[in-house]
């Protein structure tokens, strides 16, 4: 008998899991403990750092990051690269000057390049532009309580492929669980052991994801931890302000109402 | 000035008579400030001090955001990055900006449904009401435009969407359409003209705020009892009022500051939790998205846009009377423009000799239903349609017009209200002891 329900809840899982996946809806993305959650959250700087390695090294080949000044590598509540290293980072990147209309090597003050090679969408805001997370029923209650989800996003897209292709139309697509169609033209971009980290983290598909999906969330969102600051101290200074008014009119009321009658 | 008898501002020294014969301006500060306002105002009275206060960030956070930000639709969207990114505390002016609307359409409603319980759009309060609903309908209006202009996903295809409304008009509803957008499709001129017109609205609602409080002021607050301040002679005018200062300044003022404490909290540490992500990706004309939803504040009225749908009977039954004039597109933009029309209409359609809900038992129970029902019309217009979902905003809207065309003429005739008290004083000494006299 268990085993009868057993089987017919699993299939039932199977077929209504199977069912969301082709009517492209229903994802399941993994929470992450990001250490930039939460009011309180701030971002990691060596996670920053790692992330921009893997951003280097292995996204850059096919996405740009359009809307990022690279001298913001150098800006507080980011990477914080050392400005040296940040003009020789530059120098990674070919752009064309807006005077001279000529490609020169590229310097802290520009952006960096938009890149139309394979297609792939810019990435400057992606971390703000998925959600992850919605409902329960439409009332962004899951928003609320884990936030929006876009870095998580990217995370799962990242670690959700399951080694299956396809072939259609002469273009390969890769079965991608995060994905809203469930098949995705990008190819798996990670490895283990695809970057070799300076501060010796080993590089798992996992670290390299989560490192990634933090940077972008900076990338979308630069000023985050200054935000959160701003947050506190306007919140502090009206906390203040709203006692000494709920203070000055009571003193003020007592004289028109008096003490209240049960 | 016809208001409440209270003292009026006297110029003392030489220089006062001489700028008040020529210019009484420090007269119509000191009367407008020092205006005697009935002194049993509850909570729900703060929301004018907080909405006046939206309007100045709106404004004021505006004209900052204009100076950076480029009507265009190739460089829209990177000047908002720009501003997001370069802009020396640009993040938090937008922030402010974006979540302020948030907060603005949060107020007005809270605002709305007081007037809305404690009758304060009835006689002699009818002109107060109307300015108010137009100045509800054009902070749509510039809300709406605003929320293009960062021209995202969002932007496009929701200006897509609502402009596609007005060519539903019969006749000259395609020539409006082009007119709106400034071309056959949404496009630069578009961009170009919200951007104008987000601009100058703001500063229209301003005047007609003016006006709003001018209303008021002549026919005096109303208050939770409905009871009119007594103007017999000024001595009995002040045992029901207060001067507006320092009494309601200060109590308003903290009721904004404790607000503001939860508004920065949002700014501060979710500002983009009411926003949608979809906006965050530069508009693209052939790409729509999967679900185009307007901003939260647009759904109830979204719901009763999207509730009539050509199967309805009714819709069936216009269209064939009206010769296939008003179709379900039409009917649909109809009802959303008649459920604001209905609301505005409250003066003369509620019979009621009583003001205040708070002596309508049966009133009561009607009123709270249909502030479940406008939450309801709010979640039901941020949802995929479906078959459940069509019904729930067809029955959701059909209780929106039936309280404003059905209930509230016939709830006067039959209900029975509770007695009232004779003044403003009786019943706010029967809830304090007063020392004072």
């Amino acid at each position: 008998m268990f085993r009868k329900i057993a089987i017919s809840a699993v299939s039932a899982l199977a077929i209504s899991t199977g069912a969301a996946f082709a009517a492209g809806e229903a994802v399941h993305i993994e929470d992450v403990p990001f250490s930039f959650q939460g009011p309180f959250g701030t971002y990691d700087q060596m996670q920053l750092q790692r992330g921009l390695q893997v951003f280097t090294e292995v996204c850059s080949a096919c996405h740009g990051l359009k809307f990022v000044p690279i001298r913001t590598l150098a800006d507080a509540g980011g990477p914080m690269l050392p400005e040296d290293q940040v003009r020789a980072y530059a120098k990674n990147y070919t752009v064309v000057d807006k005077d001279t209309g000529e490609e020169r090597e590229a310097v802290p003050s520009d952006k960096f390049p938009e890149n139309l090679a394979a297609g792939a969408p810019d990435l400057s805001l992606m971390a703000k532009a998925r959600a992850g997370f919605s409902g329960p029923y439409g009332l962004g209650i899951n928003q609320f309580l884990k936030g929006m989800g876009g870095p998580e996003y990217i995370h799962a897209l990242l670690t959700s492929y399951t080694g299956e292709e396809k072939t259609e139309a002469g273009e390969t697509f890769y079965e991608n669980h995060a994905f809203s169609t469930g098949w995705i033209k990008m190819t798996p971009p990670l490895s283990d052991d695809l970057v070799t980290y300076a501060d010796g983290t080993p590089a798992t598909v996992d670290q390299m994801s989560l490192d990634v999906s933090a940077f972008l969330m900076w990338t979308a969102e630069p000023h985050l931890n200054a935000r959160k600051e701003a947050g506190f101290k306007a919140i502090l200074l009206l906390a203040l302000l709203s006692t000494l008014l709920y203070l000055t009119n009571k003193r003020i009321w007592a004289n028109v109402k008096g003490p209240k009658q049960a | 000035m016809a208001g409440i008898p209270h003292d009026h501002y006297e110029p003392k020294t030489n220089g006062q008579k001489w700028l008040h014969s020529r210019l009484p301006i420090a007269g119509v500060l000191y009367d407008t400030l020092m205006i005697p306002t009935p002194k049993n105002l509850n909570w729900m009275w703060i929301w004018g001090i907080v909405l006046t206060f939206c309007l100045a960030l709106q404004i004021v956070t505006g004209i900052v955001l204009a100076m950076h930000y480029t009507p265009h639709v190739d460089l829209a969207f990177a000047s908002v990055e720009h501003i997001m990114r370069d802009v020396n505390g640009g993040y938090m002016i937008r922030y402010l900006h974006m979540n302020g609307a948030s907060l603005f359409f949060f107020a007005v409603y809270l605002h709305i449904f007081r007037g809305l319980y404690y009758g304060s759009y009835k006689a002699p309060r009818e002109v107060t009401w109307i300015i108010g609903m137009i100045i509800y309908l054009l902070m749509m209006a510039t809300g709406f435009m605003g929320y293009v202009l960062p021209w995202g996903q969002m932007s496009f295809w929701g200006a897509t969407v609502i402009t596609g409304l007005f060519g539903a008009i019969p006749g000259i509803g395609e020539s409006l359409q082009t007119l709106l957008l400034g071309g056959p499709a949404v496009d630069n001129a578009t961009l170009n003209r919200f951007f104008s017109l987000h601009y100058l609205l703001p500063f229209v609602i301003a005047a007609l705020v003016g006006l709003h409080i001018w209303a008021f002021h002549t026919t005096g607050n109303n208050n939770p009892t409905g009871v009119e301040v007594r103007r017999t002679s000024k001595a009995d005018a002040a045992k029901d009022t207060v001067p507006f200062w320092p009494y309601y300044v200060i109590k308003d003022l903290f009721a904004l500051a404790l607000l503001l404490a939860v508004f920065f909290a949002v700014v501060g540490f979710m500002p983009n939790f009411l926003g949608h992500p979809d906006n965050y990706v530069q508009a693209n004309a052939l790409a729509t998205p999967a679900h185009i939803v307007p901003e939260w504040y647009f759904l109830p009225f979204y719901a009763v846009l999207r509730a009539f749908t050509a199967d309805v009977w009714l819709v069936q039954l216009v269209e064939f009377v009206t010769f296939g004039i008003v179709d379900a597109k039409f009917f649909g933009v109809l009802a959303m423009f008649g459920a604001i029309a209905v609301m505005a209409m409250a003066p003369w359609l509620d019979t009621s000799s009583v003001r205040s809900g708070r002596y309508r038992p049966k009133f009561k129970a009607w009123f709270w239903l249909l502030v479940i029902d406008f939450i309801v019309l709010m979640w039901v217009g941020s949802q995929a349609a479906n078959e459940l979902n069509s019904w729930i905003s067809l029955i959701a809207t059909t209780y929106w017009f039936a309280y404003f065309l059905v209930i509230l003429p016939l709830l006067g005739l039959f209900e029975k209200p509770l007695p009232i008290p004779a003044t403003i004083e009786d019943d706010f000494n029967s809830h304090y002891a007063n020392p004072a006299e």
